[in-house]
């Protein structure tokens, strides 16, 4: 057995859990654990279950706990994700001021479903619940960003913009 | 990652700050209202600096606290001076604060600004916290999708401890106190204190039986109090008393009895300028309104969520007559829950919106319990099913009876708040579900 098995994580990221490691007493390392998921997250694009393991390796807790924790979230990817991830908000506030157009201009333009991605692997489309934008309703949300006040020219400038 | 020519597309920072108070709120003149040096121009961390020159005792901050008549502003409502005071703080466990910046009750988005616009005042309100309760560590949990207000938070806090504000020896007081950010991962249970609690700790955020509270057994078994953004961020400016330090009695003027202070109200949905308006409580809804535009596109008033989509619905003319405070909207049927007010007008479908609520807590019901696992997937699906046309006569009466055998019978209160809204809006607007239930015999009559 080698004990030489190449790690998924970069050193990059290894070094950004231990930095969540030191917010927490040394021996509650599992509250670093969600923060680890989503650094390896980051870094793969989604959570294999291989990444899974070595996550819970590099925390110290049984694996079992770690797919827990990766299941019960909403924003744990287990499958391959588009490069952009398209989060549309169709909660009340958002509905109430037209979501519904939003949803049914985004299908149309990148010819996909809610929990699809497109062909070329560059966008998934996802409904989600309330990203607490409301006043800026409706909303969606790419990456770490929010685009609010959107209508069918918003959504084609903004999509055009993303690489 | 989005190409630099999408950042004027994303949303600014200040476009859902309507009105302020200067509570948590920052002044709307102000063009980096987040900084160290923006928020100490208007006073921020005077309390702090007050506090830890040794002339305050614990016990007077918590008095000033009860004085001012805060109360929890997450939506429970429990008076924040209490709460504070239920902590061990003779006790030489560790103990801890942690806010609860898990903001997802929809409708509600008024956190999300008081940490980018006023990050300091979180962080100087939870300083206090720590030193009132004797808790040296504190946890601000921020839900996973808030990437622009956790680092506003950071930044805060790295600003605060590079000016001796946070760690070690805080102005040479000797206490000293430290504050870590925790981003969350998409899961609106863990606004539940001891769901987020348990997700703090790295795992599911299923709630916990209470007692024992948290204050007895909180994060890692030890004396915890959590309390939401807007209440710790509250706290600099209420000892500060405008002027007066330590004097409960200006918050509290500013509110009405049983609701002290100014509270931000997220006014969302049909009207014509949605956003944050920082109040102060008991301003009667008609004023609100009118702040925020009216009723958009000339449209009549139809119905309002006063606090959060988990509070009753009212008719407008019960929400007419209401004041935005605990009492008033108590007697008028409802709850002022996280002071998220929902606008319909007239041309709102409200088995659409129910049916859209109970799609919500059919989603986030974390499972632990029977009655709402499985109960808000049976009021989702007879709700769609009405909604469809495809509904029969008896499905109104099966809906209540599934909402009331939730309500009550589950570990933390999203089963009633998934059984509220179904009630009330049968309760109001019974007619309509009639109507789609049996629209070829409403039309032959």
């Amino acid at each position: 057995m080698s004990k030489q098995a190449q790690s998924r994580l970069s050193k990059t990221a290894l070094d950004e859990i231990q930095d969540e490691l030191a917010k927490y007493p040394s021996d509650r390392r599992q509250s670093a654990l969600m923060a680890a998921l989503r650094i390896a997250q980051d870094e793969h694009g989604w959570l294999s279950p291989e990444l899974i393991e070595e996550v819970a390796g590099v925390i110290g807790v049984p694996v079992v706990r770690a797919y827990e924790v990766a299941t019960f979230y909403s924003m744990y990817d287990l499958a391959p994700v588009g490069r952009h991830k398209i989060e549309v908000c169709t909660n009340i506030s958002c509905m109430l001021r037209g979501c519904d157009q939003v949803v049914d201009h985004l299908k149309r333009r990148l010819g996909i479903d809610f929990g699809q991605t497109t062909e070329d692997g560059k966008f998934t489309l996802r409904e989600v619940e309330c990203l607490a934008a409301c006043a800026g309703a409706p909303m969606m949300a790419i990456g770490h960003d929010y685009y609010e006040n959107l209508d069918e020219g918003k959504i084609d400038l903004i999509l055009e913009g993303l690489e | 990652m989005s190409v630099q020519k999408n950042r004027e597309l994303i949303a600014d920072r200040f476009s859902s700050l309507k009105y302020s108070s200067g509570v948590c709120l920052p002044a709307l003149d102000q063009e980096q209202p987040w900084t160290l040096e923006a928020y100490r121009s208007n006073g921020g961390y005077q309390a702090l600096e007050k506090v830890l020159s040794g002339e305050i005792d614990p016990a007077e901050i918590i008095e000033v606290l009860k004085i001012s008549n805060i109360r929890g502003r997450g939506g429970a409502g429990f008076p924040v001076g209490v709460k504070w005071s239920f902590m061990p703080r003779q006790s030489d466990d560790q103990k801890y604060v942690v806010c609860n910046s898990d903001e997802g009750e929809p409708g509600t988005c008024k956190d999300r600004d008081i940490m980018r616009l006023n990050p300091h005042a979180l962080v100087e309100g939870m300083t206090l916290g720590g030193y009132v309760m004797g808790a040296s560590v504190g946890y601000n949990y921020i839900r996973g999708e808030f990437h622009e207000p956790y680092s506003a938070m950071e930044q805060a806090i790295r600003e605060a401890r590079e000016a001796g504000l946070l760690g070690r020896n805080i102005l040479g007081s000797g206490f000293g106190f430290e504050l870590h950010n925790y981003l969350g991962s998409g899961a609106y249970i863990c606004g539940e204190e001891t769901a987020l609690l348990n997700s703090l700790e790295g795992k599911k955020g299923e709630p916990r039986f209470k007692p024992p509270f948290p204050a007895v057994f909180g994060l890692y078994g030890k004396p915890t109090t959590i309390n939401n953004t807007e209440s710790f961020a509250s706290v600099p400016a209420i000892l500060r008393g405008n002027g007066k330090w330590m004097d409960g009695q200006w918050f509290r003027g500013l509110g009405v009895e049983n609701s002290g202070g100014v509270k931000v109200f997220s006014v969302t949905g049909h009207v014509n300028k949605p956003g944050n308006y920082e109040i102060k409580m008991g301003t009667p809804f008609r004023e609100l309104l009118e702040m925020a535009g009216g009723v958009w596109k000339n449209r009549e008033l139809k119905a309002v969520i006063p606090g959060g989509s988990s509070v009753p619905v009212m008719p407008a003319e019960a929400i007419l007559s209401s004041n935005m405070d605990y009492a008033s909207l108590q007697e008028n049927g409802s709850a002022l829950g996280a002071g998220s007010v929902i606008i319909m007008d007239e041309t709102t479908d409200m088995v659409n919106v129910l049916e859209r609520i109970s799609k919500f807590y059919y989603e986030e019901s974390c499972g632990q319990c029977t009655p709402c696992r499985e109960g808000t997937g049976w009021l989702y699906r007879i709700i769609q099913r009405i909604n469809r046309g495809q509904g029969t006569s008896e499905d109104l009466d099966t809906l209540l009876d599934v909402a009331n055998r939730i309500e009550g019978r589950t570990i933390c209160a999203l089963g009633d708040a998934a059984a509220w809204p179904v009630q009330s809006f049968l309760k109001h607007f019974r007619h309509e579900f009639e109507a789609r239930i049996r629209p070829a015999q409403s039309d032959a009559a």
